[in-house]
This record gives C-alpha cells, sequence and structure tokens, in this order.
C-alpha cells in the first residue's frame, strides 16, 4: 500500500495545483503584458489586425508621452541642423519637432504627493484611532465604529456634487490638499476597521509589561505596539495606496490643473495628435510602477508571524 | 525596598466581587506568598500595588507614601507576569535590557550589560541572549519574565505565578534561588501562587485569599498550625485536612459544627477501629485511605506499613481543629 496522507498532497496533485496557479497567472497578467508591449509599438503596429505579437520595438509612445509636438513642412525639416538626441531623430521621422515637455511628469509627481500624502494620513489617523478603539473605553464605541463603516456603504461617488460645491466654498477645488483630504476621508473607515483587528489581536499584557518596565502609555504604544502593528500598518498603507493612486471619478471632476492627477490625464494623451495608443500604453506602464514598487518594499512587514507565541494563551 | 500596604481595598468587575475589603501590610524586606483558588483576587491584589489597575475603594501605600494617583512606572515595582509577556520583537537580550533603558532609569551601557550578564548566568539563560524571545521553550521564556524583573532594584517585586509551567527540577532550583536573591536583596517580594509548596518554603508571610477575602496573614507555621477557619486549614496541607462532624469521635466543644484532622492530628493505635480502603504509595509519603464510621478520609503512614486494603485500624484525634457551622476556628 503506498503511503497516504490527509495534509500532504500527492506529486499528481501538486503539478495540477502548480499548472492551475500559472494558467490563472497568465490569465490575469495578459492584460497587464499588453500594455507593456504596446507602449513599445510604433502607432501602426499598435492598432494592427490580426494584433502583432512580433514586432520591432521603438520608443516613439515615450518619446509621446514626455514631449508636445509641432508639425512642420519637409522643407523646414531640411533646413533644420541634424537632430542631437535620439528621441528627437525619432520625432522628425513624423515631419514634427519637439516643442516641449509634456504635462506628464507634473501629473505624475501631484499622482506621487497625493496618493502617498492621503495614504500617510489614512494610515496616521487610522492607527491612532484603531489603538483608542481597541484599548480605551470609547463611550458610545459600537455605534462609533458603525457610523464609520456606513461611509462606506455607499459608492464614494455618490456624494460628488456636495462635495464639489463644498470644495468650491471653500477654495478646495483643484489643490493637493483637497484631493489629499478627500482620499483620507474615503479611506479612513477602511483603515480604521482593518488597524482595530490588528491591534485587537496585540495582547494587552505587552503594554502592560512596558507601563510595569517605567514607560509612559505612550512610549509603550510606539516601543511595543507599533513594531507589532507592522504587518497590519503595512497592509493598511497598500489598500489605501491603491485606492488614492488609482482613483478615476473625484480626480476628473476635482482637479483640472494644478492638482490634476495621472488618471484623468492619461486618456488626455489620445486626443494630441490622432490616436496615440502606444503614449496612453506607456503612460499606464509608468504609472503601475510606484504601487508594485511600494507593495516590494513592504512585503516582508506582510509576513505574518513575529507577533504570535511569547504570551501564554 | 519598601513596606507595601493595602487597607481596605475593594474592587468590583461587574457583579463580581474580585477583592473585598483587603487590608494587610507587607513588611520591608518580606517574602509574600499569597495564595488561594483560582480566582480568589490573588492576581488582582498583586495588579492593585502595580497600578495596572485601580481599587473602587481602599488605599495603597508602598514605602509609606500613598500611590493612589501614580502610574506603575512612578511606583517602581517590577512584575513577572503569569503569561509572560516578552516582547516577541525583540530578542532575549532586548528583553531583559527593556527596563533598565527606559526613560525613569536610562542606565549607562556598561552597567546595562554587566546586570543582564549577571542575570542571564543565574536564570542559566545566557546561551539564549540572542534569539528571538519567541523561539523559546515555555520554561525559558518564563525565566527571561523573571529576568526582566530581576535586572532592576525596584521597591518591591511583584510575582503572578512566576514558576508554574517550569519543570520539576528547575522549579525546585528556582524556588531556592528566588528565595537567595530576595534574602541577598532584602527585596520585599510579594509573590502569588496556588502552589502550597512554594508558599511553606519561601514565605515570610503567607496571606490566604478566597473569594476576594484575606481569610488569614502571618507566617507559613502559623497559618498551618493555627488556622482561622476551614478555608484557611484547607489550602495547606498534603493530603488535605480532613473535614469530618464535630461529634465523630465523641465529645465536641459548644457550637463546633465540623472537626478538622491534619495527618498528624490521627493517632494510630489507639481509639476506635477504621477500615482501611486502600495504601497509596507515592514514594516519599504513604496515604491511607481510611473509612471510619462511614466517612471517608485520608491520613500518612508509614512507607513500609504492612497494611492492606480491608485490615482494621484504631485511630482518634490528637489535638484536633474545630470549628463552627460558618467556618470558623472555635478550639
Amino acid at each position: 500500500m503506498s503511503g497516504y496522507s490527509i495534509t500532504e498532497p500527492s506529486r499528481g496533485q501538486k503539478r495540477l495545483a502548480g499548472a492551475l496557479v500559472i494558467l490563472y497567472a497568465v490569465i490575469t497578467l495578459l492584460p497587464l503584458l499588453w500594455i507593456v508591449a504596446t507602449g513599445f509599438k510604433s502607432p501602426s503596429d499598435a492598432i494592427s489586425y490580426p494584433p502583432k505579437l512580433v514586432f520591432e520595438p521603438t520608443m516613439e509612445g515615450y518619446v509621446n508621452l514626455f514631449t508636445t509636438r509641432t508639425r512642420v513642412t519637409p522643407e523646414t525639416l531640411a533646413e533644420l541642423p541634424p537632430p542631437d538626441t535620439w528621441y528627437d531623430a525619432i520625432v522628425r521621422k513624423y515631419d514634427m519637432v519637439i516643442a516641449g515637455p509634456s504635462r506628464y511628469g507634473e501629473r505624475f509627481l501631484n499622482s506621487v504627493i497625493i496618493g502617498f500624502g492621503s495614504t500617510f494620513l489614512s494610515v496616521f489617523l487610522g492607527t491612532i484611532a484603531a489603538y483608542a478603539f481597541s484599548r480605551f473605553k470609547v463611550p458610545l464605541k459600537d455605534d462609533l465604529l458603525f457610523f464609520i463603516l456606513s461611509t462606506r456603504m455607499m459608492p464614494p461617488i455618490a456624494v460628488a456634487i456636495p462635495i464639489f460645491l463644498m470644495y468650491r466654498e471653500l477654495g478646495l477645488n483643484d489643490t493637493h490638499l483637497g484631493m489629499i483630504f478627500l482620499y483620507t476621508a474615503v479611506n479612513l473607515s477602511l483603515s480604521v476597521w482593518l488597524l482595530k483587528g490588528f491591534i485587537d489581536e496585540i495582547p494587552i499584557e505587552y503594554e502592560e509589561a512596558a507601563l510595569i518596565d517605567g514607560y509612559t502609555r505612550f512610549q509603550a504604544f510606539r516601543k511595543v505596539v507599533l513594531p507589532q502593528a507592522a504587518t497590519g500598518i503595512a497592509s493598511t498603507a497598500i489598500f489605501c495606496l491603491i485606492f488614492a493612486w488609482n482613483e478615476y471619478a473625484f480626480a476628473v471632476l476635482l482637479t483640472s490643473g494644478t492638482a490634476q492627477t495621472a488618471p484623468p490625464f492619461i486618456p488626455t494623451i489620445i486626443g494630441i495628435g490622432g490616436q496615440d495608443w502606444p503614449a496612453v500604453a506607456a503612460g499606464a506602464t509608468l504609472f503601475l510602477a510606484p504601487v508594485l514598487v511600494f507593495t516590494i518594499l513592504l512585503r516582508k512587514h506582510l509576513l505574518r508571524g513575529i507577533t504570535f507565541g511569547a504570551v501564554r494563551k | 525596598m519598601a513596606e507595601v500596604s493595602l487597607s481596605g481595598i475593594t474592587r468590583r468587575f461587574g457583579d463580581t466581587l474580585a477583592l473585598d475589603d483587603v487590608s494587610l501590610t507587607v513588611p520591608d524586606g518580606a517574602f509574600v506568598v499569597l495564595l488561594g483558588p483560582t480566582g480568589a483576587g490573588k492576581t488582582t491584589a498583586l495588579r492593585m500595588v502595580s497600578g495596572l489597575d485601580r481599587p473602587d475603594a481602599g488605599e495603597v501605600h508602598i514605602g509609606g507614601r500613598p500611590v493612589g494617583g501614580l502610574t506603575p512606572a512612578q511606583r517602581d515595582v517590577a512584575m513577572v507576569f503569569q503569561q509572560y509577556s516578552l516582547y516577541p520583537h525583540l530578542t532575549v537580550r532586548e528583553n531583559l535590557e527593556f527596563p533598565l533603558k527606559s526613560p525613569l532609569l536610562r542606565t549607562p551601557r556598561a552597567e546595562i550589560d554587566r546586570k543582564v550578564a549577571e542575570v542571564a548566568g543565574m536564570l542559566q539563560i545566557a546561551h539564549k541572549l540572542d534569539n528571538r524571545a519567541t523561539n523559546l521553550s515555555g520554561g525559558e521564556m518564563q525565566r527571561v519574565s523573571i529576568g526582566r524583573a530581576l535586572v532592576r532594584r525596584p521597591s518591591v517585586y511583584l510575582m503572578d505565578e512566576p514558576l508554574s509551567s517550569l519543570d520539576a527540577k528547575l522549579r525546585a532550583d528556582l524556588r531556592v534561588e528566588l528565595k537567595k536573591i530576595q534574602a541577598d536583596f532584602g527585596a520585599t517580594l510579594i509573590y502569588v501562587t496556588h502552589d502550597q509548596v512554594e508558599a511553606m518554603t519561601m514565605a515570610t508571610h503567607v496571606g490566604v485569599l478566597d473569594q476576594g477575602r484575606l481569610l488569614q496573614f502571618g507566617a507559613p507555621r502559623e497559618v498551618y498550625e493555627n488556622p482561622v477557619s476551614i478555608q484557611a486549614a484547607a489550602r495547606l496541607g498534603q493530603p488535605r485536612i480532613n473535614l469530618l462532624p464535630a461529634d465523630l469521635f465523641g465529645d465536641a466543644p459548644p457550637r463546633a459544627a465540623t472537626i478538622g484532622l491534619r495527618p498528624e492530628q490521627i493517632e494510630q493505635g489507639a481509639g476506635a477501629d477504621s477500615t482501611v480502603v486502600r495504601v497509596e504509595r507515592l514514594g516519599d509519603q504513604t496515604r491511607l485511605h481510611l473509612i471510619y464510621r462511614d466517612h471517608a478520609l485520608v491520613t500518612v503512614t508509614d512507607p513500609h506499613t504492612p497494611l492492606g486494603p480491608g485490615d482494621l485500624v484504631p485511630i482518634r484525634p490528637r489535638q484536633p481543629f474545630y470549628f463552627d457551622a460558618a467556618g470558623a476556628r472555635v478550639a
């Protein structure tokens, strides 16, 4: 009789599971691969049918993403000195010259400021609120927690018009601060609830031990609770960033110039000089990077386990 | 080191009275063991002294100073928790250093290293100093948790069943070690346990708690030999004191409802016959289970006793305790 165990899958089962996981990964990553590939295609390759799987990569999309260009007559072009940079050369193939940088850099920076700013604020406020809800006798605690959660029960965009009017009166329209506040307000309920769960898991005995060891309540929070809540703080931060980073509807409604983020800007690229899919794809590809990098940087905190085992249950 | 006194401490948790008007004075340098069953209020009493919990009524003094409004840090107490409570994100060394590095003490580096090495050696955890606190056995965690208290010289040490999860040998070693440390430092130590061996061997004073009330407070021998009530008598002694109807052996003092007989208060070889039910050989002790006039009782006998089930042994009480119907001692 061959060995049989309930917990240990057989080799065949493991292979099947592995194959399924890989298949799933390929399916979900396919659109992403498509975007990345399109970014390196020429405009004609990007819209060819059937789609080209093998193509000659070009930086045209990225050049178009970061520049504004003007069309010139072939005569003028001929009179110009030879191009001194590789991107100049690419542009001239289409009878155009570079007029200046595009707005993409600014919009990207706006996204970084607003995304990370609101994430920091959500997690900071969420952590202290969650600690208070977890440890102190707060009057009407359950009602307050439900109230906080209830702000999530409708789609945020449902309150777009009142927020638009409020922001206009307060002068927060199209400002970084306004967008940071807005995304913080939307994320805060998630942040408080997630973090309360994590902090509830940290036995209060650790803080008591720190109080006895000569620390104040706040020092105990900083030295004992925060390090153990790192997992929760990291995962909450990632969730908050993903929402703030990708948010489109409010960004379209409330920003147009100074504080416009990348999501409403990227589609506008398409209108500049024909349907420039490679530039849009290039913009989307670069836009993916920060969340990816942020998640990779925090991934070691996402592993659970360090907080368990030193208090006897 | 300091004297600790509790006066009229009462603490309720909802409907349960965890401590009911408890007053006691722990003299400077005393080793006080609070003894009692689960739920008697032992841990609550410790928490009152530590400042982790506040009484509903009554006052705590440490070193003659009322500490009611002070935080645990300001009270200058060290505590060993029953659940260890080692900081899981720190190593053993960092755990031991933690109290020394507190804003209150701010110990110089060299001093920290010296004290940590000293305590680690004493508790036999020197080889584990760079382990994570979570990467230890239960016994090691408990020793680290004791060590975290011993690196300091607070006005009072509080220990909540610190030896409960150690194996028998280590427990015996640490009993001796703790007693020695306490004597060397001249430390005031309040120690909670339900293990009467710990109480008898280490304590200068024993406080017997039951259902939130302090039943008796005194030297261990005094509590053993002169209990004030049935509950206090039942806390000490192996095997437990036998509690029988007062008139079972003949005349009893007025108001007595119960006679209490420890094994040494049962004289064998004289009096009326009892029947042996079982002989229990524990190694260091041989117990005799007897039936006397339809009542079961347990006593201790000679290890080489020839007695077996069914044999008859005459017994009679020798200087027994008598208790009234409410359990209070009458004679």
